[in-house]
């Protein structure tokens, strides 16, 4: 090996160290100010984190885009779901009259409303996209009150870093960072297009978040927890979801 | 250094972007099997008319495709390392793009000369290509007209246009810069270029390799890994 090479390989193998080391102090940092998803594995960690820091850096106020009236969609496609549990009928024969939110976790008030307490609060609209992982979209109109507004009426406390959420169908349940929680545009949804929220698309209330895939926006929510910690719940990664194999943040 | 043939920076940029386009494409087709259908405007869905369908099963029950069987769902590691790669192809092409500009690769080496462009000279190689004759002496040095024009309708055109339209697909991504998707005509506008400019990505790896192939495939990979053309070596 000439001298030439074996500089460059002791000033190549410096440079990979300097790297090494310089992205652990990166995923340090990151860390601290929470920009490292819940979800971040070694193999797919590095891509994962970069999104979602890169997208905390840039999206924390932004706003999810809106569409004018005319770009509602006449056909919008509800996925299919599980097959919804007894209770979820028992509850539909009431016309939701028993139907209830819950709010607790890391608040100062732990709360419970029904779908009329949900409807007496402030209410919101928005013309926004539901986007599927899978490619396709609609565009709906969606009212409901901001999340924010109950987190508020609860009492947040200091350190809360995420919403844990929960459909009624078993084990089915999401969570968001507080960035994405206390957006405006993240609602309690409880009306599609001017009408009640019909059953497919998640009546009679849906957790809206529409700066990401549509499968953050979980149909169905009955309880919403607040935490500092994703470890506890499940499996550590912060949803069914992310359990299955999909990516905690899917703003993409 | 002058007698290499590929810089260094563009023989490993060259090989990162390799690794991130075979990624990108294996997880590319594997999400878009969960949909294979294409549509023009902002929204589409198997309830709206699609402006294109592939004939190929889906690995969803819900898409109407005439196949009796769902193929296994693998879009979750796919999307793990299809953002992944995507970063990778970014920041290998950000960093190329800048020592393109600064070091005067792009100016040297990639835009085709304008006399190469008048119509003789360029019908003159266009038939040497289409005979496949040997690339001549001069060729072991520098990119001939046809080579230059294709690398920079993909690095300057083809590239950049699908990272935009991939952008254009994420929601939080169009919440910061809502006029890079309302220009291209809308999300689902924005997934069928991205599809189209794949097709285009793909037949132009298909013309390189053939090119490659012809040229002289051990020599010239040799070439891309080492910076060195055997022969020329040999001779000197």
């Amino acid at each position: 090996m000439s001298d030439l090479s074996r500089r460059n390989l002791i000033k190549t193998g410096l440079a990979a160290a300097a790297g090494v080391a310089g992205l652990g102090v990166a995923a340090k940092v990151a860390g601290a100010y929470g920009l490292i998803p819940p979800d971040s594995d070694l193999l797919y960690g590095a891509g994962n984190s970069l999104t979602y820091a890169a997208q905390r850096m840039l999206t924390r106020h932004s706003m999810a885009q809106q569409y004018s009236r005319d770009q509602i969609s006449k056909k919008p496609f509800a996925n299919e779901v599980a097959p919804l549990p007894a209770e979820f009928a028992r509850s539909q024969a009431t016309g939701f009259a028993d139907w209830k939110l819950t709010i607790d976790g890391m608040v100062a008030r732990p709360k419970s409303y029904s779908v009329a307490d949900i409807k007496s609060a402030p209410k919101s609209s928005q013309i926004t996209m539901v986007g599927c992982e899978e490619g396709w979209d609609y565009i709906a109109e969606w009212s409901g009150a901001p999340l924010a507004h109950f987190l508020d009426d609860a009492g947040t406390l200091p350190g809360a870093r995420y919403a844990v959420y929960y459909s009624i169908q078993p084990d089915w349940w999401e969570s968001i960072d507080m960035a994405d929680a206390t957006h405006p545009q993240t609602i309690v949804a409880y009306e599609m297009n001017g009408a009640e929220l019909p059953v497919p698309f998640g009546g009679p209330l849906r957790l809206r978040v529409p700066r990401q895939l549509g499968y953050k926006s979980v149909k169905y929510i009955t309880k919403i927890t607040v935490t500092d910690d994703l470890k506890k719940f499940g499996k550590g990664t912060g949803g069914a979801n992310a359990e299955g194999g999909y990516a905690w943040y899917a703003g993409i | 250094m002058s007698s290499l043939r590929h810089s260094g920076f563009v023989r490993v940029t060259h090989w990162l972007t390799t690794l991130a386009f075979l990624a990108l494409l294996v997880t590319g087709v594997e999400i878009l099997i969960s949909h294979p259908r294409f549509y023009w405007g902002e929204t589409g869905n198997v309830n709206e008319q699609p402006i294109l369908t592939l004939p190929i099963p889906s690995s969803r029950s819900t898409i109407p495709n005439g196949f009796s069987y769902t193929l296994p769902d693998q879009n979750g590691w796919s999307r793990y390392l299809h953002f992944e790669a995507a970063w990778l192809a970014v920041i290998t092409g950000v960093s190329y793009a800048i020592y393109g500009f600064s070091k005067g690769h792009f100016r040297r080496n990639v835009a085709p000369a304008p006399a190469d462009l008048a119509p003789r000279t360029f019908a003159h190689e266009l038939a040497r290509h289409a005979r496949f004759w040997r690339a001549g002496e001069h060729e072991a040095s520098s990119y001939n007209v046809l080579q230059r024009l294709a690398y920079s309708v993909v690095i300057f055109g083809l590239f950049p246009l699908i990272i935009w339209t991939g952008l254009d697909m994420s929601p939080a991504f169009t919440s910061v810069f809502p006029g890079a998707v309302t220009v291209l005509g809308g999300r689902q506008a924005a997934r069928t270029l991205h599809f189209a400019v794949t097709i285009l990505l793909v037949l132009f790896l298909a013309i390189h390799l053939v090119m490659v192939y012809f040229a002289g495939f051990r020599e010239r990979v040799g070439a891309m890994i080492t910076g060195r053309l055997s022969k020329i070596e040999e001779a000197a």
